[in-house]
């Protein structure tokens, strides 16, 4: 019997607006709240409200036997509060099930692990509080921005007291070794990971409407078939996508619905298959070996590291500036400058001026506010600097 | 005293200087009691005639006589693209506008006889540039025989109107004037475009006397384009200041030192940023602000982010009208470290906005200058020291201000054309000598 272990990560930034030299010093409002705004709700009525009733409908068909795992991170949650408290009930409706597992992450959906173990720990303490606050749950396991992942991130993580993490089933990584099994961090054992299979995980995300593809048109049962094959060796199939997979990357109009809507009676129909969430998969499976993880992974783009945000040096100097005001906006402790400091950490931004853009441009450029890299770090520079003026202003007036 | 004046755009439809200079320059003429009939490929009609009298080459009829395609114009034109770098004073923003703006216009109209054609000039800097120059000469032609006995002197501006000028010679045997507002060298280094190249040389052997905006201007002329240097002469540009003074509410404290103008080669932008990494190296308490854009702007970008100071480095992209003044008015020095610049009306505007200003030596008006700071455009250490001086010693600041926003309101068009009528006389005088 294999574990089918779906998760989603619901993640939206808060973009900024077109923030010009001229308007330093005068102006500290740095969103696009329009842009925002009617973004996230059209996000929400084309995906989060319509996919998270089917999951309802579907956990309450099979009583019991299908589940799933979110992570949202706290810039979302943010967002519909502000826009789509909807949507929040929503995800609280799914909670009360006791079928749906919420991951904890960095709450900016941030770089932070990479540079700060006391911000990513910081980050992480403040999305599991927001946990607990919407949906009276403590997370379990954990995470990390866009499955970035190594040795040292996922001791950091055990010793925050996580049980499982998330991972890429990277080639790279793995080797000959198959991502349908439990590992186990080289550096602390006791934290388990799951890596993702990204081939079956992108035959949904990215190439289910896809109809040059030789597999078009996908079933679920084809799929199912796919996963109970004996070729598919391994105790569990990953499969790890953005939320916004279902209704936006795909649309309705592809099909993408259906096929969710069929997926759990298709899977469970073979008698090879069963559901899973992340803690439960993780806890149900012994770890067959360690995952040795030295550099940063992460499950973007064909190099599936963390070039795609800290790969060029418009990218690092702007992530250097960045958390140089780490320790100032924690010794200014206030809300309003920890608000800004929350979005201006969002991944997005330094994804917003990766110049790689060649295979991976059209996911780079998707809900991608600005024509060019440069545009995006201008922008991102320019709030940035006001920020930081800021900061000394109110730093020298607390004096 | 009469001129027919050549030139491509006019205030208030212009793209760049040489319309701004072209207005100044004509004001001045006619306080000196010159008549000036200026032709432009397009008219709009509300440009300012006050002083003059605007042609509109669209409105003119050429008559394409037989044999006409043997012609030396045409002969020497061929038709092609073009690109930015061959257009003075063009923004690259500009640029995109009007070459998809000219594949609309540009089309002959056909009106009764085929062999009278009227050409709808789009007077842009389009991609059918060339064809434009082209039509322009016969169009001009045909000006200079209807307005026969009108005018007493040819005079061109910059190559595009050369062509126009040199037919306007051959049927009226008028003397003519050309008037080097940039060269080719200016604008694309030494990889020079040759076909631009050709005809302002052309232009120039073909005029009677050469007008340079500034000493460089005219050594250029002398050494590269084989000009004799008696043929030569220099007037440099004055500027007219619109009143336009606003007070602009300053947001950041720190000193401000701008650059503004493209971001291409010639303009020097790098070692602005050259200069702004010694600087902030020494006080913290300065921002360097990049207004304009370019072909050289993404690698400016790039530059700024591996010396690390994108904190303190700004870019603020292409600015238009009242956006200039701001970016001038809350400016606390200016730096203009161009590679080569004919003449460089920037540095004035920014010293009459009482900004304390900083220029290279290979500029035109570092001849008319004496309160600005001169530096070569590649001594970043020397263009570092300068602005440091000025930003943190408030006395010279202050003393290059006032004296240089003096400086500055001497500079008259009525000068500069006063010697420009002298030019007008001298070749008159040839040409009566000669007959």
């Amino acid at each position: 019997m294999k574990t089918v272990c779906l998760y989603f990560q619901v993640h939206q930034p808060l973009r900024l607006k077109t923030y010009r030299f001229f308007n330093m010093g005068k102006d500290h409002n740095y969103l696009d709240v329009s842009a925002n705004r009617s973004i996230m709700q059209r996000v929400a009525a084309e995906c989060y409200l319509p996919m998270n009733n089917l999951l309802l409908r579907l956990i309450k068909e099979n009583e019991g036997a299908f589940k799933v795992t979110f992570s949202i991170s706290g810039l979302a949650i943010e967002q519909f509060r502000s826009y789509t408290p909807e949507v929040l009930d929503s995800f609280r409706e799914l909670a009360k099930t006791g079928c749906v597992e919420f991951l904890a992450e960095s709450y900016s959906h941030s770089l932070s692990s990479l540079i700060s173990p006391e911000e990513f720990k910081k980050e992480v303490e403040a999305h599991t509080a927001l946990m607990k606050e919407e949906f009276g749950y403590t997370p379990t396991s954990f995470r990390n921005t866009e499955l970035i992942y190594s040795d040292v991130i996922g001791e950091q993580v055990a010793a925050m007291g996580f049980k499982a993490m998330l991972a890429e089933g990277a080639r790279h990584v793995l080797g000959w070794k198959s991502p349908n099994f439990v590992y186990a961090n080289s550096l602390e054992q006791k934290l388990r990971v799951l890596l993702r299979n990204y081939k079956l995980s992108d035959d949904i995300a990215f190439r289910f409407s896809n109809q040059g593809w030789g597999e078009y048109p996908l079933t679920a049962e084809k799929y199912a078939g796919w996963i109970a094959d004996e070729n598919t060796t391994g105790e569990v199939v990953n499969l790890f996508m953005d939320y916004e997979t279902f209704g936006e990357h795909q649309k309705a109009s592809s099909g993408i619905f259906d096929f969710v809507a069929s997926l759990p009676k298709a899977m469970l129909a073979t008698g090879a298959l069963k559901f899973g969430t992340v803690t439960e998969t993780a806890a149900a499976n012994q770890p067959t070996g360690v995952l040795y993880c030295t550099h940063a992974m992460s499950w973007a783009d064909e190099e599936r590291d963390v070039t795609a945000w800290l790969g060029n040096e418009l990218q690092n100097e702007a992530f250097g500036k960045l958390y140089g005001l780490q320790e100032k906006v924690h010794e200014l402790n206030n809300e309003d400058f920890n608000y800004v400091w929350n979005f201006m950490k969002a991944s997005d931004h330094f994804y917003y001026m990766a110049t790689k853009w060649f295979s991976d441009g059209d996911v780079h450029s998707y809900f991608n506010p600005y024509d060019s890299a440069y545009n995006a770090f201008i922008n991102y520079m320019n709030v940035l600097s006001d920020f930081a003026n800021e900061i000394e202003i109110a730093l020298a007036e607390k004096e | 005293m009469r001129v027919l004046m050549f030139g491509w755009e006019f205030p208030p439809h212009i793209a760049g200087g040489l319309g701004t200079a072209c207005y100044g320059l004509t004001r001045g003429l006619a306080r000196n009691g010159v008549e000036v009939i200026f032709v432009v490929p397009k008219a709009y009609g509300d440009e300012d005639q006050r002083f003059i009298r605007v042609v509109n080459a669209s409105d003119v009829d050429a008559v394409y006589r037989s044999g006409e395609a043997d012609s030396e114009i045409w002969r020497n034109v061929k038709f092609m693209e073009i690109n930015s770098n061959m257009v003075p004073y063009i923004s690259p923003e500009q640029f995109e506008r009007e070459r998809s703006r000219s594949e609309k216009v540009g089309e002959v109209h056909h009106e009764g006889d085929v062999w009278r054609e009227r050409y709808n000039f789009s007077g842009k800097y389009g991609a059918n540039l060339m064809e434009e120059v082209a039509r322009y000469a016969l169009v001009a032609r045909q000006v200079a025989i209807e307005l026969e006995g009108q005018f007493d002197v040819i005079h061109a501006h910059d190559w595009l109107t050369y062509y126009a000028g040199i037919a306007a010679k051959e049927v009226s045997g008028k003397p003519l004037v050309v008037h080097m507002h940039a060269t080719e060298y200016d604008r694309s280094g030494e990889n020079i475009n040759t076909q631009t190249y050709a005809i302002e040389r052309g232009g120039m052997e073909a005029a009677d006397l050469v007008m340079a905006v500034s000493n460089l201007t005219r050594n250029i002329i002398i050494n590269k384009y084989g000009i004799p240097a008696e043929k030569v002469i220099t007037v440099h540009n004055a500027v007219r200041f619109a009143d336009n003074d606003q007070e602009v509410e300053r947001g950041v404290k720190d000193k401000i030192v701008t650059f503004l103008g493209r971001i291409t080669y010639q303009k020097g932008p790098d070692y602005f940023v050259e200069a702004a990494a010694k600087v902030l190296k020494r006080t913290p308490n300065v921002r360097f602000v990049m207004a304009g854009s370019g072909d050289m702007m993404n690698h400016v970008i790039r530059r700024v982010a591996r010396l690390g100071i994108a904190d303190k480095f700004h870019f603020t992209g292409f600015l238009k009208g009242a956006d200039v003044q701001k970016m001038f008015a809350l400016s606390d020095v200016y730096v203009m470290p161009s590679v080569s610049e004919p003449f460089g009306i920037s540095p004035l505007e920014a010293m009459r906005s009482n900004v304390p200003t900083i220029i290279s030596k290979q500029s035109g008006v570092a001849e008319v200058l004496d309160y600005a700071v001169k530096v070569d455009y590649w001594d970043v250490d020397a263009m570092a020291d300068a602005i440091y001086g000025l930003v943190t010693y408030p006395a010279l600041g202050e003393l290059f201000a006032r004296k240089g926003l003096e400086e500055v309101n001497g500079l008259k068009w009525n000068t500069a054309a006063a010697k420009i009528k002298e030019g007008y006389e001298r070749v008159i005088n040839q040409m009566n000598n000669k007959n």
